[in-house]
């Protein structure tokens, strides 16, 4: 038995090594690389290799960095819980109310995750302009007498189009923990005397939560990195700590400061994640 | 219980769908507008926009490139991920979380932090930027893709059929040619699908890492600053849109039809 195990061991190993291989070389590495840059200091050309602290005090110090570090998570804690409220009944939806086609359903919701990302952004500015789509419909059907302006060129317009672009990401994890559901836990909830509402909160919610903790993290984690969004539709209230990272590498040629902002931005999105899952595996995964 | 009644949900859904198909049927409705303002009312029908599209040598160039770009990432992050895919579904070996783990965590990494670790590596090396550097930083965010897809496949591929043919004489590669590959040959084309329109599409990592050549979104990127080209560049994500959606729509036929061909349940393979 030992004997088989190792030569299993050994044939999967061998099977992933070029994969690994690559990983490590094409991201390992480079991350590793990212974060010894933020201790070094750029001077124009030049990198000079003496270890610092001055990147991460300057992107800790300076109040711009701060505002925009302090908005980013803002907006990205809003795009995620309004992305992840408003997928869960759709998911629920799917789950315990489509019987026939629900594949299809799956499908059409992914489909517009497929239309160019830059198009997409480009088009929410089309709808939530002044003279846009929306503005245009309200106005012509005379539900309201001035143009609506605060939904572009601000925070509305970033957590409006965030939400759309990462619908099909929450709404499939969601919508997998609630197939998962054994649904004779419901029916034996109902005979035992539970209202509909107890019963949502005893057993679908917590059996759900495993799904909810992964829309949630799925959603989370890239939005902070997102600087499309920002730059397209969110004016100057919207721009983003991301912005500011490829500034830093583009025009203002300063990789370290870029490189500590970098890795100071996902040691804070890296913490708030594992805080959200403890809270999730704590809150459900079981009946309550 | 009322808000979550059947009738409620349904209303609920339809207005979501709205919203999600919001952009996508503007899309084409500019992208045959004579107007080049982008604006509502529309004031009549036209094809010269597609028709311009045809004349831009830039955007022919562009798509060469994302062509390229597309088959290279396709090709490599699906040989990668069937490695990977296979091993985690039939082996058991020290550190398999770990590892599998580590694979698929550009999965959740910001498109922007893989990037510049790339670039920040690269120029370190003092590697120039090409195409062959997107191609790598795509291979990277596809490959979990590729594994997510194939992974059911070899899921739901039978120990005992690999194990039958070796039994009645085959080699190894008789096997894999003749047992495995038909079997988990849907998953695979269904892979090389996904990746290739992700690659497609993607804009961050070639933004960064591409050198003067340009794939297609950045071409895009670079129009959506002239108010004049945009209704071509409608025409172009029309276009676009209908060659994904056409993919998505075979690879998805595949996946199932491979997915009921070994019996597992056809909504949740592959999630």
């Amino acid at each position: 038995m030992a004997l088989r195990f190792d030569r299993e061991a050994g044939q999967g190993l061998r099977l992933i090594s070029l994969t690994l291989a690559y990983v490590l070389v094409m991201l390992a590495a480079p991350l590793l690389m990212v974060i010894t840059f933020s201790f070094w200091t750029q001077d124009y050309l030049t990198i000079d290799t003496t270890l610092t602290l001055n990147n991460y005090r300057e992107a800790w110090g300076t109040p711009i960095y701060q505002v925009l570090m302090w908005r980013s998570l803002k907006i990205s804690l809003i795009v995620t819980v309004v992305t992840v409220l408003l997928a869960f009944p759709i998911a629920y939806y799917l789950s315990f109310h489509v019987t026939r086609r629900k594949a299809l359903w799956l499908f059409l919701i992914t489909v517009p995750f497929w239309t160019s990302y830059l198009l997409r952004v480009f088009l929410w500015k089309v709808i939530l302009g002044y003279n846009g789509v929306l503005n245009s419909a309200l106005l012509g059907l005379g539900f309201i007498d001035a143009p609506l302006t605060f939904i572009l060129y601000n925070l509305n317009a970033v957590v409006i189009t965030l939400a759309h672009a990462w619908a099909p990401f929450a709404i499939l994890p969601i919508f997998v923990a609630l197939e998962k559901i054994d649904r004779s836990l419901l029916e034996a909830a109902t005979d035992l005397g539970d209202s509909p509402l107890r019963r949502f909160f005893r057993i679908t919610l917590p059996l759900a939560m495993p799904g909810i903790v992964a829309a949630t993290l799925i959603v989370l984690i890239p939005t902070v990195g997102d600087f499309i969004t920002p730059r397209l539709v969110g004016g100057t209230d919207g721009l983003m700590i991301s912005n500011m990272i490829q500034i830093q590498f583009g025009k203002a040629n300063n990789a370290p400061l870029g490189a500590a902002l970098a890795v100071s931005s996902m040691v804070v999105i890296g913490l708030i994640s594992v805080g959200i899952f403890l809270v999730g595996k704590k809150l459900g995964g079981r009946v309550r | 219980m009322k808000w979550l009644s059947s009738k409620w949900l349904a209303v609920y859904a339809v207005v979501y769908m709205i919203f999600l198909y919001a952009p996508v049927i503007l899309l084409p409705l500019f992208a045959f507008n004579t107007s080049t303002i982008i604006a509502f009312p529309l004031s009549g029908f036209t094809t010269e926009w597609f028709v311009g599209l045809w004349y831009t040598d830039t955007l022919h160039i562009a798509l060469g490139n994302s062509m390229f770009v597309g088959v290279t990432t396709a090709l490599l992050s699906t040989l990668l991920g069937a490695f990977a895919a296979r091993a985690s579904a039939r082996f058991a070996f020290p550190g398999k979380t770990g590892i599998v783990g580590l694979i698929m965590l550009p999965l959740v990494l910001p498109e922007i932090i893989i990037a510049v670790a790339l670039l920040v590596m690269l120029n370190q090396l003092g590697m120039p930027l090409s195409l062959w550097t997107v191609v790598g930083g795509h291979v990277l965010i596809c490959t979990p893709f590729a594994i997510a897809i194939l992974s059911s496949s070899y899921r739901g591929l039978d120990r005992e059929l690999e194990e039958a043919s070796f039994d009645l004489g085959e080699s190894r590669w008789g096997t894999f040619r003749r047992v495995t590959l038909p079997l988990v040959l849907p998953g695979v084309i269904s892979s090389l699908l996904i990746t290739f329109t992700i690659s497609l599409d993607e804009f961050i990592i070639a933004f960064f890492l591409t050198g003067t050549d340009v794939t297609l979104p950045v071409y895009i990127w670079s129009q959506l600053r002239f108010p004049a080209k945009l209704p071509s560049v409608m025409a172009l994500g029309t276009i676009l849109l209908l060659v994904s959606v056409v993919l998505l729509i075979i690879a998805e036929a595949l996946r199932r039809r491979s997915a009921a061909r070994q019996g597992v349940d056809t909504t949740l393979a592959g999630l």
